[in-house]
């Protein structure tokens, strides 16, 4: 087996809760926005990060990309050991690393203009090149995404939405590296504008060989551009899966209710949404089993007091004691 | 007889830049009991002929055309004459269920002040009313949680309270603006239930204003695509999503994502949306459009049959 670009292993973010106004003298609270998840990613593929708002899909990818420090846990990038602390080697991380976020206009720096802003990545991460190169780079880059060399010279308010993400792109990209990591990079755009930057996207990886994590919150979406999908619950893992495995058998509950919920835009389709009642647990205090057990509609004892760990189901890894045998009873 | 007719609406914005034109020309009905949806991208005018309609527009908004809604044109009745209507008649259900709701306010009052408002119903009467309606919207526990605040509530569970608000004077019509988009998608399927058995139970008609192709497919019969401001397409649901006979609306269809069946590469429609700072001397669409001929940028097509485009459906095929 060849080994994986990215390999995450038992990846842990919390935050600290706000202090008790209170009871300044009781214990800090921890927000737990991200528990324990494990996943390898070979070159070249795609994985998807599915999951409702909250259950710390954004906050994975920001902890891999270095923006959040990891409380715990390991993130190997290209066989070596990713070294968080070590600002050096983070930054230099940084370029083969890159990312391209949710809010399109909001993550353009609205001083500088799009040539600006595009060479920023070479200027930090290739002083060798020459402003020439550089500027060559710029233009191939900016003209893959689809944005005419008249328009190198505005600034980000003249654009719009799906123009800008297509800068971050370019911005993401000009420093040619492996692995792209994307968050919600479609959500805040209109349907006719996503499927040019997802079609952008799915083409400049072929063309470039990227590896990509792709967060989104539009299972469809995700559906189409990955290659394995990630299903996150209050920052667990609850199935990791083949995209289409994924769809056609879900095998995880949550996954079961997910997939039934999402309209299909086809008015001859009846859906029957699986309703799941209960309550989100609190990420402050998280419950000693299963993290989907109080909404879950296959509940059973044993669910309150085991965790349970992904295992293989056919192709799919499943975090579910239904999937787990009994243990003897002593 | 329809309900509620709009007749060749216009909203125009002065802006300081010049005028926006941001609905032309639209016109639709719905009769009692209908569900409609009104579909389009954003800047395409949708939620501001819903705003149109309640009378709560910007003080920039210049209108002209006809709202009808039981013998009275809305758009020429003031603002007291409004108050009247609003709730009671027509209500109007928000994207964000947190500032539609008075963070100030305990929820027994931000319900109960609509009917006292409306119907002079105070005191016990009241709270029994506000408590059935947080029943009919299926809010657990009801009775203790008529002292909560908006911000102990879920987001489902908000949109809950802001339903439970239109619901509570048993209106004619609901305009529902985006009420899901702000909600994840399980929550989303219970809210969208809700709101299908309401309607069969009341008889309420619905105006369900949306981007969201996959919950209008499970909703609404009839639909009406609007582009620039302008209606593009108007047609029952089932037909539409078969055989959309406007170039606009099968661009939208061939870029949605689908889950169950997905193909190598999405369509896209090229281009981006229109520039609505200038009054549309042609089809809006026209540059963005693969069938678009030389006479679709110096002709503006009218709707007729339920479509607004000067190529027929046969030589577009």
């Amino acid at each position: 087996m060849t080994t994986p670009l990215l390999s995450v292993r038992d990846l842990r973010v919390s935050f600290a809760a706000p202090q008790s106004k209170k009871w300044p003298w009781s214990p800090a609270k921890r927000v737990n926005a991200v528990n324990g998840v494990s996943f390898d990613l070979p070159a070249g593929k795609t994985l998807g990060v599915v999951g409702e708002s909250g259950c710390g899909k954004s906050t994975l990818v920001r902890a891999i990309a270095g923006l959040y420090p990891p409380t715990s846990g390991d993130v190997t990038f290209d066989g070596k050991p990713v070294d968080y602390t070590n600002r050096r080697e983070t930054n230099a991380l940084r370029s083969r690393m890159q990312m391209i976020f949710q809010d399109p206009i909001a993550s353009l720096n609205p001083r500088m203009n799009i040539r600006e802003i595009v060479t920023e990545p070479l200027r930090v991460f290739r002083p060798d090149m020459t402003a020439q190169a550089q500027k060559e780079a710029v233009r191939a880059m900016l003209d893959r995404v689809g944005i005419a060399e008249r328009n190198f010279n505005r600034y980000p308010h003249e654009f719009s939405g799906g123009q800008c993400q297509r800068i971050g792109i370019a911005r993401a990209l000009v420093t040619e590296p492996d692995i792209l990591l994307c968050d919600e990079p479609v959500s805040a755009l209109d349907v006719s504008i996503q499927a040019q930057v997802i079609n952008i996207l799915k083409e400049l990886q072929k063309d470039m060989g990227l590896t990509l994590v792709f967060v989104a919150h539009d299972l469809g979406v995700v559906r189409h551009i990955s290659d394995e999908i990630l299903v996150m619950y209050m920052g667990g893992v609850m199935e990791h899966a083949p995209a289409a495995d994924l769809v056609a058998a879900p095998q995880h509950p949550y996954t079961k209710a997910l997939f039934s919920a999402v309209p299909v835009p086809d008015p001859k389709v009846t859906t029957t949404p699986e309703v799941l009642d209960g309550d989100l647990p609190s990420p402050l205090d998280l419950p000693e089993g299963c993290l989907f057990q109080s909404r879950c509609p296959r509940r059973m004892s044993r669910c309150a007091t085991t965790r349970p760990a992904l295992r293989h189901v056919g192709q799919s890894k499943v975090a579910c004691l239904l999937y787990e045998p009994e243990p003897a009873a002593i | 007889m329809s309900l509620l007719s709009v007749q060749n609406l216009n909203i125009r914005f002065s802006t300081n830049d010049g005028a926006v034109y941001a609905v032309n020309d639209v016109s639709f009905d719905i009769a009692a009991g209908q569900k409609l949806a009104i579909v389009g991208e954003s800047g395409s005018g949708k939620s501001q002929i819903a705003l149109s309609v309640m009378g709560l527009l910007a003080k920039n908004a210049q209108t002209s055309g006809q709202v009808m809604f039981d013998g009275h044109d809305l758009l020429t009745l003031s603002n007291t004459e409004m108050n009247k209507i609003r709730t009671r008649e027509i209500a109007m259900i928000f994207q964000d269920p947190m500032s539609s709701l008075n963070p100030y306010m305990r929820i027994e009052r931000q319900l109960g002040e609509i009917v006292e408002h409306h119907e002079g119903v105070r005191g016990a009467a009241q709270r029994k009313r506000v408590l059935d309606v947080m029943d009919a919207v299926q809010i657990p526990d009801a009775k203790n949680r008529l002292r909560a605040y908006p911000h102990e509530f879920s987001g489902g569970m908000r949109q809950r309270i802001v339903i439970a608000m239109a619901l509570i004077c048993n209106p004619r019509l609901i305009l529902a603006d985006e009420p899901t988009t702000a909600l994840d998608v399980t929550v989303q399927a219970q809210i969208m239930k809700l709101l299908d058995e309401i309607q069969r139970d009341m008889g309420t008609s619905i105006v369900l204003i949306t981007h969201d192709l996959g919950v209008v497919a499970g909703f609404c019969e009839d639909t009406l695509v609007l582009y620039g401001g302008r209606v593009m397409e108007t047609a029952r649901t089932e037909a539409l999503f078969e055989a959309p006979t406007h170039p606009y609306t099968r661009g939208l269809l061939r870029a949605v994502p689908n889950i169950t069946d997905p193909s190598e590469t999405l369509t896209s429609i090229p281009g981006s949306p229109p520039n609505q700072m200038k009054w549309p001397e042609f089809c809006p669409f026209a540059p963005r459009c693969p069938d678009a001929i030389a006479a679709c940028h110096t002709t503006l097509p009218v709707l007729e049959n339920g479509r607004a485009c000067i190529r027929s459906v046969e030589e577009i095929a």
